[in-house]
């Protein structure tokens, strides 16, 4: 028996099949759940609808009503009821679901009409792919293929429009290669709210250009690089560097706050070439901020932390992990985390302060939050350490605890995991009065300070989960490779949590998140292999009344609560 | 058969000696009577009126002006703004422009009797921006009824309040398209909008119901009001009430516009009776009867089918010359009426360089927003140019109506119609002149002829 459909959702039928969708769902939508392509250029989901590439023509109709009982009219030949066709196509884009809808999408007035657009929007393009940055996720490249006649008749000469604009500090503008979807312009200002770009000039001389004097400079314009159909929007960045099918994609977060936006790595050798946001409808959309797509460069930047030090000497991995675990021995350990940590380096981080008996801090990092997709926290994973345990309450910007400590002698060691003690607040002196052992990536007064140094790696290699601002746990994965001689956050954690006393843990995700979800109670259920890609919304409520800095962001609303009052 | 003598409704003192454009004069001749019997009258009474009056647009659509009334949403609780396109830009046709510059206050009044029945408080004069002349007409004529309580607060001392605004445009022909004038009033690039959803009877103006009627549209409503629907009727033929002005030019011995009742005059008794025939020693050879997107017609073709006489179907057998000039009668024959502008060419005319020119004007005013259009519209401006001004080939005909054939029915808006239609016709009645144009191209040109575009 089939069930009856919901009382909001529509039965339409597409190509001969019937499906049912929610009331407002386009026709381009709804083929897509049934897996049938409607080519479109201008339509994005996230975007208004302008219905001016006309390449998602279809053929549309309604049932016949009879005028006087008002019910459908059944063809007594099939016992379906009878399909009034308008004569003339109409754009998938626009046309919403209602009752009875029936869409060719591949008839012949259908194919006809995406055959004509793709000839028009191909006689003036330069047809230069194979100079073109976005050949190889070129939707006109794709479509032409698919749905061209595969032969030009255009005998004339194409129009001349700017190339190599500078649309502003990391966008380029060909407009040749522009077929004026608009979904740049619609972007930026409905997601970005900076209304810069525009069309001047009309018919086919049509240009894309920012508005005079001012340029895309907002902290999102390389979405419109993403959401650009064709290679008319380069990342000047990107920029004529690779191939884009050379290279590998690798599910990630956006490390540069609390937001999370979900990201895609893409690599080729071990050397990451840019970072694209990935879809998450409840967290960043298909967007995601300018300044976290820059991240990557930190992997290969000239300060990188590449080999274990004693005392400035370089040494090998087991020698600077048995000088550090001689030193915190010693007792009087103070632990300095990071809001920048795994969940999995917050639960080690727990175990060690456990076992070695020490105090934990963590130092928060809050700048302006954009109410886009960057939050007033700029850590991460701060709700990490409040779910793992580590930390109780919100971080402070200062260690000024742990400097009074210092000063009063009750602290001999630190460990940082890769938190600039410095830049915490700790003096020089202060820093000189203690052995410090540090986990790091890039050097710093506190690499500079150190007793022992133990470089780890980057958010790109290596894999792990973070707690959103929403206390949605998200997982990301290894990108590329480490340098040679860096060992894993998580094998030196495990090995000082071993010398420590700690227990034997092993720093193999699956098998430590099976420790995790025995010891965390609001993590009991989850296991990393089963995460879901767009990640999995925590229990929220037993930390519902710490005042959080964060504010409103896309999909974000903070609690009324303390925050708010602060 | 003798052409009927001409019946002046709109244009009765355009041209009038010692008839003038201010208030003074309108008032002289009767001017706002009407408008003060209206403003009695109940709003509905005088939609009504209009809707019994058959009142087909004049903008070029025909649309039946009761219907759009009735269109508006008037449940939304949203002002309902009303816009006069005076945007005429359909070459071809100049009859606003009469209208604007001889009797603007016809139109004031045919305006304001519109925003009543429709409780409209704020209305707007869309005008061309080539007319700056119109436009000042239009200001001081305003000015002039605000001075006398015509326009503006508590007309007439009634608690009705309606203020007109004038609006010049950029020179653009696309805002003469509703939803792409409703744009550019808003102060943005004139792209017409996708419909559905935004129809400007819900979703116009500021997204807010709008009423967007033609100058003579509004003017038609200022007679339907005085005289009454049920007599309007009376006038024309039916489905085709009322009167039309037909603006031509071209070949003719008297080209210039002329106002019939519609339906009642045949094409061949306008040109050749009212027009006063070919240039001497010139045969017609072909017309545009509705401006320059409708489709043309060739003389000595003849049209056949059956149309619909009262509750009959009578077989007709039509040359070009007996073609009654109304709505239907037109499209039955597949062109259109249009907004009357009748462009004559005669056998001096070559008609390959006839649509070069055509195609350049439709190229030029293409927005830009959608592809069929667009890229189109210049495609075949440049095979046309480049058959006129350069290598003209045998294929091309084929290439021009394969092109044509791609773009209407597939755009935003009606321009995708426009821009097409003629290439379309042109290729289907002169189908072998655009094939032999090159070797047509190897005679000289005759020293008379006119530069080409």
């Amino acid at each position: 028996m089939i069930a009856p459909p919901k009382p909001d959702l529509v039965t339409v039928n597409i190509d001969g099949r019937d499906i049912a969708v929610p009331k407002g769902t386009n026709v381009i939508e709804a083929a897509r759940q049934l897996g049938i392509e409607i080519p479109h250029y201008c339509y994005h989901p996230k975007l208004t609808v302008a219905g001016n590439c006309r390449m998602c023509l279809i053929e549309m109709g309604l049932p016949a009503m009879d005028p006087a009982t008002k019910a459908p009219i059944i063809d007594p030949a099939t016992g379906r009821p009878k399909i009034n066709w308008i004569p003339r196509p109409q754009i998938g884009c626009a046309t919403n679901a209602s009752p009875g809808l029936h869409v060719k999408t591949d008839s012949p007035m259908a194919r006809e009409s995406r055959e004509g657009v793709t000839e028009f929007l191909l006689i003036n393009h330069p047809l230069d792919c194979p100079i073109c940055d976005q050949a190889g996720e070129c939707k006109l490249q794709e479509h032409s293929t698919a749905y061209g006649r595969g032969y030009s008749r255009f005998v004339e000469q194409k129009n001349v429009k700017p190339k190599r604009t500078r649309l502003g500090p990391r966008v380029t503008l060909d407009d040749e290669r522009c077929l004026l979807c608009s979904r740049c312009v619609r972007f930026s200002r409905e997601v970005a709210k900076d209304d810069v770009l525009g069309f001047v000039d009309r018919g086919s001389y049509s240009t894309l250009t920012c508005y005079p004097g001012r340029e895309l400079a907002n902290n999102y314009s390389l979405n419109t690089v993403d959401i650009c159909p064709v290679g008319a929007l380069t990342s000047t960045d990107f920029r004529f560097k690779m191939r884009v099918w050379f290279l590998k994609q690798t599910p990630s977060i956006d490390a540069e706050s609390s937001v999370g936006a979900n990201t895609e790595v893409w690599s080729r050798e071990g050397v990451i070439y840019r970072i694209t946001p990935r879809q998450n409808d409840a967290v960043n959309d298909t967007w995601m901020a300018d300044s976290g797509r820059v991240l990557y460069k930190q992997v290969r930047a000239d300060n990188r932390l590449l080999a274990p030090t004693i005392n400035g000497a370089a040494t090998g991995f087991q020698m600077a992990v048995k000088a550090a675990a001689d030193l915190l021995h010693a007792g009087a350990v103070a632990i300095v985390g990071s809001g920048r940590s795994t969940v999995e380096e917050q639960f080690l981080a727990r175990k060690l302060a456990a076992a070695l008996k020490a105090s934990v801090a963590l130092v928060s990092r809050v700048g302006p939050g954009d109410k886009i997709l960057v939050s007033a926290d700029r850590n991460p994973n701060v709700r990490g350490a409040l779910v793992t345990g580590l930390i109780s309450a919100l971080p402070a910007p200062q260690l000024t605890a742990l400097a009074a400590a210092i000063d009063a002698g009750r602290v001999k060691t630190v460990l940082s995991l890769g938190e600039d003690l410095a830049a915490a607040g700790l003096t020089a002196a202060q820093l000189a009065k203690v052995s410090i052992v540090y986990l790091g990536t890039h050097q710093d007064a506190t690499s500079a300070a150190a007793k022992v140094v133990i470089p780890t790696l980057t958010v790109f290699e290596k894999s792990g989960t973070f707690v959103n601002q929403q206390f949605r746990l998200q997982k990301f994965a290894r990108a590329v490779p480490g340098p040679a001689d860096v060992a894993d956050d998580l094998v030196a954690l495990a090995e000082l949590v071993a010398a420590a006393g700690g227990g034997i843990i092993s720093f193999e995700l699956g098998a430590l998140w099976t420790a995790i979800a025995a010891e965390v109670k609001p993590l009991a259920a989850v296991t990393y292999a089963s995460l879901p890609a767009t990640g999995l919304l925590l229990d929220a409520t037993p930390w519902a009344g710490l005042p959080f800095v964060e504010g409103e962001t896309l999909h974000f609303k903070p609690a009324a609560g303390p925050a708010a009052t602060a | 058969m003798p052409a009927p003598s001409q019946r002046r409704l709109i244009f009765a003192h355009i041209d009038e000696p010692g008839y003038t454009n201010d208030l003074a004069c309108y008032l002289r001749h009767g001017g706002y009577e009407v408008m003060k019997r209206a403003f009695q009258r109940k709003p509905e009474e005088l939609i009504d009126e209009v809707k019994k009056s058959g009142l087909r647009g004049r903008g070029g659509a025909g649309f039946p002006c009761g219907v759009k009334w009735t269109l508006v949403d008037r449940k939304s609780g949203k002002p309902i703004y009303l816009i006069v396109n005076a945007d005429e830009s359909e070459p071809g046709t100049f009859k606003d422009r009469y209208i604007i510059h001889q009797d603007p206050h016809q139109l004031i009044e045919g305006t304001m009797i519109s925003c009543f029945a429709n409780n409209v408080k704020q209305a707007y004069i869309y005008i061309r921006g080539e007319m700056p002349h119109g436009a000042r007409i239009l200001e001081k004529a305003i000015a002039e009824a605000r001075a006398a309580n015509l326009v503006g607060k508590n007309i007439l001392g009634s608690n009705y309040s309606c203020d007109i605004f004038v609006h010049r445009g950029a020179g653009a022909y696309i805002c003469g398209e509703e939803t792409g004038l409703i744009e550019s009033l808003e102060g943005k690039r004139a792209n017409p909008r996708i419909k559905p959803p935004y129809f400007p009877a819900v979703l116009g103006l500021y997204q807010c119901p709008t009423i967007v009627n033609n100058v003579e549209t509004l003017c038609h409503v200022k007679h339907i009001a005085g005289m009454g629907g049920e007599a309007y009727t009376k006038i024309g033929t039916p489905n085709n009430t009322g009167t039309r002005i037909f603006c031509v030019s071209g070949h003719v011995q008297r080209p210039g516009y002329y106002e019939f009742e519609a339906g009642r005059i045949t094409l061949g008794q306008l040109l050749n009776d009212v027009c006063g025939g070919p240039l001497p020693g010139r045969t017609f050879k072909a017309v545009i009867p509705g401006g320059s997107s409708a489709k043309i017609m060739r003389f000595g073709e003849r049209y056949k089918g059956k149309r619909k006489v009262g509750a009959d179907l009578v077989e007709y057998d039509w040359g070009v010359e007996d073609v009654p000039l109304d709505f239907d009668s037109l499209a039955m024959i597949g062109t259109m009426g249009g907004s009357g502008g009748v462009i004559v060419m005669d056998d001096s005319v070559n008609m390959v360089e006839a649509l070069a020119n055509i195609n350049a004007f439709y190229s030029h005013e293409s927005c830009g927003q959608c592809t069929p259009c667009r890229e189109g519209s210049l495609w075949m401006k440049k095979i046309t140019t480049r058959m006129v001004h350069g290598e003209a080939r045998e294929a091309d005909a084929a290439l021009l109506k394969g092109v044509a054939d791609q773009i209407p029915g597939r755009t935003i808006c009606a321009f995708g119609e426009a821009c097409s239609w003629p290439t379309q016709s042109f290729l289907a009645k002169f189908g072998d002149e655009f094939k032999n144009y090159h070797e047509t191209k190897k005679t000289a040109r005759p020293a008379a002829a006119l530069p080409l575009i």
